[in-house]
């Protein structure tokens, strides 16, 4: 690693010294101002507007580490899955023009799925702005409804404030995505570098202050309660409430759903937890939402795959809403007690005024609706004695044999529905997937930033054979940069989830979904990485073990059930009451 | 119901900071039917005065999602009898006309004024409401209308609970933390 020791003054003697502040460039201040927000990987793509920063992050080579990936949407799909795994900021970069207009994917994605990433785009020079200049794009117009945040930087001199207001933008309140477009003359320009972390935006209040009333108002109705039902979000796992949402549960009793993005917040096992919401979720909440009397929903914000038809939804139930984005209090659902907070405070405020209860026949109804469930769909899913395999036994082989601690990142369609039904998360985080914006293509790029934001962790990313296909030039960077992680592909030669819906509601017309695919392991080993394709019942055991033993990148490719549907099913706008089991 | 509102939005003085804005509505495709912007009494915080024709509970919605915006500091919406506004509207007519007698009486009884007066045209200033604005046209077309052209709303809220002082305040935290 080369190291030219151009720097007038280190970062930490400049602390020091703070009469005398370094004249570096705008490059530099870039590199420097990550560095001072404790960031030490970003994944990116270089290219002519961005190149002044690419030089400046080679004399820093010691301490950030750029990961290069093969396509923009790539960076930020890993900074996505960095930043979901991890908890810090996800970092990603590009230049301008189409190096900007790949990562509008993983923008919008971000910012439906709330995730605190910031992304640093060259851009050309001020003077030619507005000109039509070669891979000139108005990323600013472009992004604007995409990101939390967006500013477009012209002198080096505003480069400091720039970066450290995007990182709190970025981080505090509800996360999402900021972009940061900095101008080629900005970047060569010249100044006396300091940088002071933002803590204060005069417009922005991310943290609302927590009212005792809304919460005495809570507690009044979760006391009076007698089907009361608790559904967890990703505001949950954001805010790190999961601890106190489990105390919440088990001094009265309630029974806790959990939405797609809410999972790994609840331990699987939990006697209280009964499962996933939403179209593909379990029966006993989707059913039993309906029969509530208190419905207290935690860092959510009722996606209509959750609630179904809106008109139907909660008929019985008083809503308590903790939130803290004042946007989505009575969005979609009027909440009768709004609680407009941070989860974790509010939670733990709710956890005193909150006396002890039995629910037991309430809970027994779950109990009910879960082994029907069992019944009906599970046992024969889980434990097929014939035919080709299934996704779910896979999953349930994946979930035994990584005892539930794997960090499970999904893909978009019938194998996310599958995965995230059947995996037995055990710890908070250890779900990454693309929620509202449900982009395939997502798991590859993410699995590799979750491996990176947490390399104790075994990282999994199922993936179907459609997605694979849409972000697979990936595997490169994996290989390149070493990177862990296991990839199962759920082969049903289908794009699955569009099929089940062409067979239910479109007589089986299966227009544009069937696949001719290529060899995934040739594929896998054009890349240099190993792997094996199973087909029978009796080899998929051994196969796991296999994949899990390996040490370093491994694919997996197990062909199931061609036309295999998944089940519980609420048909799109119907009221979650009409949950179907088969 | 689909109706008039006046929505109003306090933001900080920021390149694109209409465009931000203005997304919101097209994105639940609401038209706006007016739009007027101008800093207010605290340097660096400027008022957009919106005129739409939806329905409260969008509206509502639409508000909320304003509000998150980060340089966004507050925005509301106001039914028709909680704001007093004014709009302003200008006509320029051929000089020839000022030879006609009702000229005059017609400026007056609808407390319009001259603003410039050249050979060839003269410019009349009205403000009022939009209807009153619109009839006055009509009055004037027999005159030779030349140019008509009119301004936005620019209202202020009946019950605006001194938003002036929340400003100041937060002038005063701003210095607080150094900024």
């Amino acid at each position: 690693m080369q190291q030219k020791d151009v720097l007038p003054m280190k970062p930490e003697i400049a602390d020091k010294q703070l009469t005398v502040k370094p004249v570096i460039t705008g490059s530099e201040a870039v590199i420097r101002s990550l560095i001072a927000e404790g960031v030490d990987t970003i994944f990116g793509y270089p290219g002519g507007a961005i190149m002044p920063i690419y030089d400046a992050l080679y004399d820093f080579q010691d301490q950030v580490h750029h990961i290069l990936v093969r396509h923009e949407q790539g960076a930020t799909h890993a900074a996505q899955g960095y930043a979901r795994s991890s908890g810090k900021v996800g970092v990603a970069f590009a230049t301008s023009g189409p190096g900007a207009t790949n990562l509008v994917t993983g923008l919008a994605d971000a910012y439906m799925d709330s995730t605190p990433m910031v992304c640093v785009t060259g851009q050309v020079a001020a003077a030619l702005l507005g000109t039509d200049a070669f891979q000139e794009t108005d990323v600013i117009g472009i992004t604007m409804p995409i990101t939390k945040w967006n500013i477009q930087v012209t002198r080096a001199e505003d480069i400091p404030a720039a970066m450290a207001k995007a990182f709190y933008i970025a981080r505090s309140g509800r996360p999402g995505p900021v972009l940061v477009d900095i101008t080629k003359n900005a970047q060569f320009g010249e100044f006396e570098y300091e940088y002071k972390k933002c803590e204060y935006i005069r417009s922005y209040r991310p943290i609302p202050e927590l009212s005792m009333e809304a919460v005495a108002d809570a507690a009044a109705l979760i006391n009076s309660a007698q089907k009361p039902f608790i559904l967890c979000g990703h505001g949950v796992l954001l805010s790190g409430a999961e601890k106190a949402l489990i105390a919440l549960a088990e001094k009265a009793q309630i029974p806790v759903g959990s939405t797609l993005l809410g999972l790994s917040a609840v331990p699987v096992d939990h006697p209280l937890y009964v499962g996933m919401l939403g179209m593909h979720g379990n029966y006993g909440p989707n059913m039993l939402t309906g029969e509530a009397d208190v419905v207290i929903a935690v860092g959510m914000r009722f996606d209509d795959r959750v609630t179904g038809d809106v008109g139907t939804y909660v008929p019985n139930a008083k809503v308590i809403h903790i939130e803290i984005d004042a946007a989505e209090i009575n969005k979609i659902v009027k909440a009768d007690v709004a609680v407009h907070a941070d989860a974790k405070p509010a939670l733990e405020a709710l956890l005193e005024l909150v006396k002890p209860a039995q629910h037991s026949e309430w809970l027994e109804e779950f109990r009910a609706a879960d082994k029907k469930e069992y019944e009906k769909v599970q046992h024969r899913e889980l434990y097929p004695e014939a035919g080709e395999l299934k996704m779910a036994e896979t999953i349930r082989l994946i979930s035994e044999k990584t005892k539930g601690e794997a960090v499970l990142v999904t893909d978009v369609g019938q194998h996310q529905m599958v995965a995230s039904r059947y995996y037995r998360f055990k710890n908070p985080n250890t779900n990454v997937t693309s929620g509202g914006m449900g982009t395939m293509g997502f798991s590859l790029p993410a699995a590799m930033g979750a491996k990176m934001g947490t390399p104790e962790k075994e990282v999994v990313a199922i993936i179907g054979d459609g997605c694979f296909q849409m972000t697979l030039q990936e595997l490169g960077t994996i290989y390149q940069s070493q990177i862990g992680v296991k990839i199962v592909i759920l082969n049903n030669n289908f794009l699955g989830m569009v099929r089940q819906w062409q067979q239910l509601f479109f007589d089986k017309r299966y227009s544009s979904t069937e696949m001719v695919n290529p060899d995934f392991v040739q594929i896998a080993k054009g890349f240099f990485i190993p792997g094996k394709k199973v087909t029978a019942r009796e080899d998929i055991s051994a196969a796991i073990d296999e994949m899990l033993a390996h040490k370093g990148a491994y694919l997996l490719e197990v062909v199931v059930e061609k036309e295999d549907n998944v089940f519980p099913m609420v048909p799109a706008g119907a009221p979650i009451s009409s949950i179907r089991l088969e | 119901m689909q109706k008039e509102y006046t929505v109003t939005v306090y933001t900080e003085d920021r390149i694109g900071i209409t465009n931000r804005i203005t997304i919101i509505f097209t994105r639940r495709g609401i038209n706006i039917t007016s739009l007027t912007t101008a800093e207010t009494e605290i340097p660096g915080v400027y008022k957009f005065i919106i005129t739409v024709l939806s329905t409260r509970e969008k509206l509502d919605k639409v508000v909320g999602q304003i509000e998150r915006l980060i340089e966004i500091h507050r925005a509301f919406v106001h039914e028709e009898e909680e704001v007093v506004y004014q709009e302003l509207a200008l006509y320029k007519i051929s000089t020839r006309s000022l030879h006609t007698g009702d000229i005059e009486r017609l400026i007056r009884e609808n407390n319009a004024r001259i603003l410039t007066i050249t050979a060839e045209y003269f410019v009349i200033e009205k403000t009022g409401h939009q209807q009153e604005l619109i009839d006055f046209i009509k009055k004037l077309e027999p005159y030779g209308l030349i140019e008509y052209s009119k301004s936005g709303r620019v209202a202020i809220v009946k019950w605006s609970r001194r938003f002036h002082e929340h400003l100041k305040e937060l002038q005063t935290q701003e210095a607080e933390h150094g900024l």
